[in-house]
């Protein structure tokens, strides 16, 4: 075991190698290019086995990734945003094609307007798609999760692609420490791919990802879906208890920070968690019983977990780092869903969203996330969602839109 | 063609490998020459699908091929066909899989596939040196919606969305020369109605490596709007009228494997067909019919073998 500075993307690229990857097939997109320009350099050096081919659109590189998973080699790839946008009808195809293997995107904010800096809406996309998602807030959790997640998509019981997802810049772009295992721990951990009969030889025709016609065929296949990545609860947790036997880290479908004595605590995905944290350290000591609840594993959605660890609490926030127009935020749903008509269920569920295209959130806002929860929690009433953004911000877009105004003005239509 | 083992028609395989049963539609053109073109490939191929007509042909859970399928997408049949290859010979080389076990990649895509949205993927594979063979059936429409123009779509043809005196105002894409312009392997056009002329070029293509593609015409009764037992004469006719000139590009050059003389007049070939049926009537469209006459014209006048 080596301890190195990584970024999240070199995280993620070690992964790759550790996990002894047949095939990466590429596309390259900020912030995620690091990762495949890493895979590139190592297989083209000789360093690493496998192949890598750069395919001419997300759309056709999932759709390799997912043909050549379904031809029976351990297949990885990247994206990111708009990458995974344009290869979204083959993200919900591939997973339909019970042909596991391992996706990670970088999270970056969706146009319009387009941007480079990371929210969560992204992801939120593959959601419904059949893809197991896990969600990183550290570099070393990068590289962890990519091996559980060989480990839980290739199961029997499984057989789905997985997303690992991290923010880009936050972690994408952060050196961290990580601890590197040794390729022979890993090995232990992860056996060889096997790909059942999910594969192509001329000795055993075999016809895949075939249409249906009617109803019933097509219910059928949908429920098994649905029904293996459900099985993906349970068999996390094996595979997280395995990985920490091996590795000594063990990462919950659910982590809960300071939890078990807070009336108020606060829901995040990803890196920003760790800003979130950082705040109930802050809270707790000035004396506020506030706890964090991360969950890590999102797809299949761990409401069990939540359940145990949410229920009883007076009050709970949820600041959402993506936005569904004209709904809100997706998380806050999702937990709601989960919560509701459940025994003790937390009577105040409020909903913020922040964050978006890689805003910062502030420790005074995560005090005021805290002040809104309670005074909530003390009067009954869950508050609107809110939109986190300060009158400050709102000064320097209004100043922006004065000068190229004054500028307009003074130049003229011509210039 | 004197190394081939297609000399006359009695040549061509006998045993037919392609079951039947298929939904495809009585006189289907796309489909006879997909029966003659899996004679000769054989059953060690897998096909990977993009949506079109053909995608009926594989429905869960019975299938007319005796080899293997992948269904993918519109728009990423060569994606998928690289992923396949490129797993095969990760396979081969770990010896994972023996060389009896190896199967020759076939992409079955229609011309809305071809011709449009699946052009910057075929783009893709032929610039990576894939070693793959395209098969795109060209029924010269959106067949499967319906028959609405597509880039194949002729001149001039009445379709579901062009139904105006004219047909359609654009012109077929020369995707015969897109192709060719990228320097792959092989590239040929062939139809059903002429087996020979077809089984050769297949033949031609299973023989060499890389990027290899055809072209073939799909007389098609139910979008072109002719009875179906028609379908042979309307390919032969295509085909000795010169509107579908049967060609191939290897080595950088382009032949043409049958030159039609005396080459018949356009009109023997649109005729026949309802969606030309407004060229003809109420009154004689002489101008449009004269621009089609000419512009097939041209091409054999510029055509040097």
């Amino acid at each position: 075991m080596t301890r190195r500075l990584l970024t999240g993307n070199g995280a993620a690229a070690w992964a790759a190698r550790l996990a002894r990857v047949d095939y990466v097939p590429a596309f390259p997109i900020t912030p995620q290019t690091e990762i495949i320009e890493t895979l590139a350099e190592w297989i083209n050096a000789g360093e690493m086995p496998g192949r890598t081919v750069t395919l001419e659109s997300e759309h056709s590189m999932i759709t390799a990734a997912g043909a050549a998973a379904a031809t029976g080699v351990r297949v990885f790839t990247a994206t990111s945003s708009q990458g995974l946008l344009y290869g979204m009808e083959m993200v919900y195809t591939v997973a339909g094609w019970r042909a596991p293997f391992v996706m990670i995107n970088v999270s970056r904010g969706l146009a319009s307007p387009i941007t480079l800096e990371p929210d969560h809406n992204d992801i939120m996309a593959a959601r419904d798609s059949g893809f197991l998602q896990i969600h990183c807030s550290t570099c070393q959790e990068v590289l962890d999760s990519v091996l559980l997640a060989y480990r839980l998509g290739e199961d029997h019981r499984v057989r789905l692609p997985v997303i690992v997802n991290l923010d880009g810049f936050y972690l994408s772009f952060t050196r961290e420490p990580v601890e590197l295992p040794e390729a022979q721990a890993v090995a232990g951990f992860l056996s060889p791919y096997d790909p059942e009969s999910t594969r192509f030889r001329a000795s055993a025709p075999n016809s895949q990802a075939v249409a249906v016609l009617g109803s019933s065929p097509y219910s059928y296949f949908r429920y098994e879906s649905h029904l293996a990545a459900v099985n993906a609860a349970a068999v996390f947790e094996e595979t997280a208890a395995a990985f920490a036997e091996t590795f000594g880290r063990r990462h919950q479908a659910v982590e809960a920070y300071r939890c078990d004595d807070a009336g108020i605590v606060l829901v995040m995905i990803g890196s920003f968690a760790t800003k979130a944290r950082q705040a109930v350290d802050q809270l707790r000591a000035a004396g506020q019983a506030v706890g964090l609840v991360r969950p890590r594993l999102l797809r299949p959605f761990p409401a069990e977990q939540l359940r145990r660890v949410l229920c009883g609490k007076q009050g709970v926030a949820v600041i959402d780092q993506n936005i569904s127009m004209g709904m809100g935020g997706v998380l806050h749903a999702e937990l709601a869903a989960a919560l509701y008509g459940k025994p003790q269920a937390p009577p105040i569920l409020a909903s913020f969203i922040g964050g978006l295209g890689g805003r910062d959130i502030s420790p005074q806002e995560f005090f005021e996330i805290a002040a809104i929860t309670r005074k909530a929690v003390e009067d009954g009433v869950t508050p609107p969602a809110r939109l986190l953004y300060t009158r400050e911000e709102f000064r320097e877009v209004r100043k922006l839109q004065a000068i190229a105004h004054q500028e307009r003005n003074e130049l003229g239509p011509e210039a | 063609m004197s190394d081939t083992l297609f000399k006359r028609m009695k040549d061509l395989p006998s045993t037919h490998l392609l079951g039947t049963g298929t939904p495809m539609c009585a006189g289907c053109g796309g489909l006879s020459a997909l029966h003659e073109i899996y004679d000769v490939l054989g059953p060690r191929t897998v096909f990977v699908n993009a949506a079109g007509c053909m995608t009926l042909l594989s429905v869960y859970p019975f299938t007319p091929f005796r080899g293997s399928w992948l269904y993918t997408a519109m728009a990423s049949a060569p994606g998928g066909a690289q992923g396949v290859r490129d797993a095969l010979d990760i396979l081969l080389e770990q010896k994972r899989l023996s060389s009896e076990e190896d199967l020759q990649v076939v992409v079955l895509t229609g011309d809305g596939a071809a011709y449009g949205m699946g052009l910057s993927a075929t783009s893709g594979a032929i610039e990576r040196g894939l070693d793959f063979i395209y098969i795109c059936y060209d029924n010269e429409g959106y067949g499967n919606t319906g028959q609405q123009f597509s880039g194949a779509t002729p001149h001039a043809a009445r379709t579901a969305t062009s139904k105006g005196p004219q047909g359609f105002a654009g012109y077929k894409k020369d995707l015969f020369s897109i192709w060719a312009a990228h320097r792959p392997a092989y590239v040929a056009t062939v139809i059903g109605a002429e087996p020979l002329d077809l089984a050769r070029k297949i033949e031609k293509a299973k023989q060499l490596d890389g990027p290899r593609l055809i072209i073939a015409l799909a007389p098609c009764p139910t979008g072109w709007d002719y009875d179906p037992r028609e379908s042979i004469d309307v390919g032969k006719l295509a085909v000795k009228t010169g509107v579908w000139p049967l060609k191939e590009y290897i080595d950088g050059k382009v032949v043409h494997t049958k030159i039609p003389h005396p080459r018949l007049p356009v009109e023997d070939y649109l005729k026949k067909q309802g969606r030309f049926k407004h060229l003809f009537g109420p009154e004689r469209n002489a101008g449009l019919l004269e621009e089609i006459q000419g512009r097939v014209d041209n091409y054999w006048a510029a055509v040097q073998n």
